[in-house]
């Protein structure tokens, strides 16, 4: 079992609450294929540096979770397939990143 | 004589400040490609990665700064190219 983090954008043509529901259909696809989901982060709309799609906005989520190294290349599979997506990045975490993830979540909880 | 050439102010030599590795010094690990405002100090106004020359940065955190940067702009964190950024 490996981490992995995902960070995907959303098309801002979704109200917040389908973006949500998108989430959501993302994550019981992670929790079905065996990957256990550690956190989930809802960044909410946000703009972009530049424009993807012709849309200069978007939804941007953060998944990180548990898992074989084969479910990501599933998962991609399905970003890739979903048009609701735009934009779709996994990558492994390493025991720095782990470490950090968690201290910032950590003083966010403090907070 | 030439050696007895002297000077009314004494020449100012430049004193070079001796570069260090931030992420050494402070012992940062990991750097957050999810972080613009962060990552904006190894950027120029461009929007282009600063050479290590000039930010005095370590190879091995020079990889990892590039990563993130590099990171960041697949997911529109920060722009690939770039006008008066600061």
């Amino acid at each position: 079992m490996n981490r992995y983090e995902t960070v995907f954008i959303l098309t801002p043509v979704l109200s917040e609450d389908q973006a949500k529901e998108a989430v959501k259909s993302f994550e019981s696809y992670i929790k079905k294929n065996g990957g256990k989901i550690k956190h989930n982060e809802f960044w909410g709309m946000k703009k972009m540096a530049y424009q993807i799609q012709k849309k200069s906005t978007g939804f941007y989520n953060l998944v990180e979770f548990e898992a074989e190294g084969d479910l990501v290349s599933k998962l991609e599979i399905e970003y890739k397939r979903d048009e609701r997506i735009m934009r779709f990045m996994t990558v492994s975490m390493n025991k720095d990143h782990i470490a950090f993830a968690e201290k910032t979540r950590k003083e966010a909880a403090k907070a | 004589m030439a050696s007895d050439i002297r000077y009314l102010t004494p020449i100012s030599i430049e004193i070079k400040k001796e570069k260090y590795c931030r992420f050494k010094k402070n012992g940062i690990k990991y750097i957050d490609y999810k972080n613009p405002d962060y990552l904006l100090k190894f950027i120029n106004e461009q929007g282009k990665i600063l050479p290590r020359r000039l930010t005095g940065t370590s190879q091995k955190f020079q990889k990892r700064v590039n990563k993130a940067v590099k990171r960041a702009r697949h997911m529109a964190i920060l722009p690939y190219v770039a006008d008066m950024m600061k």
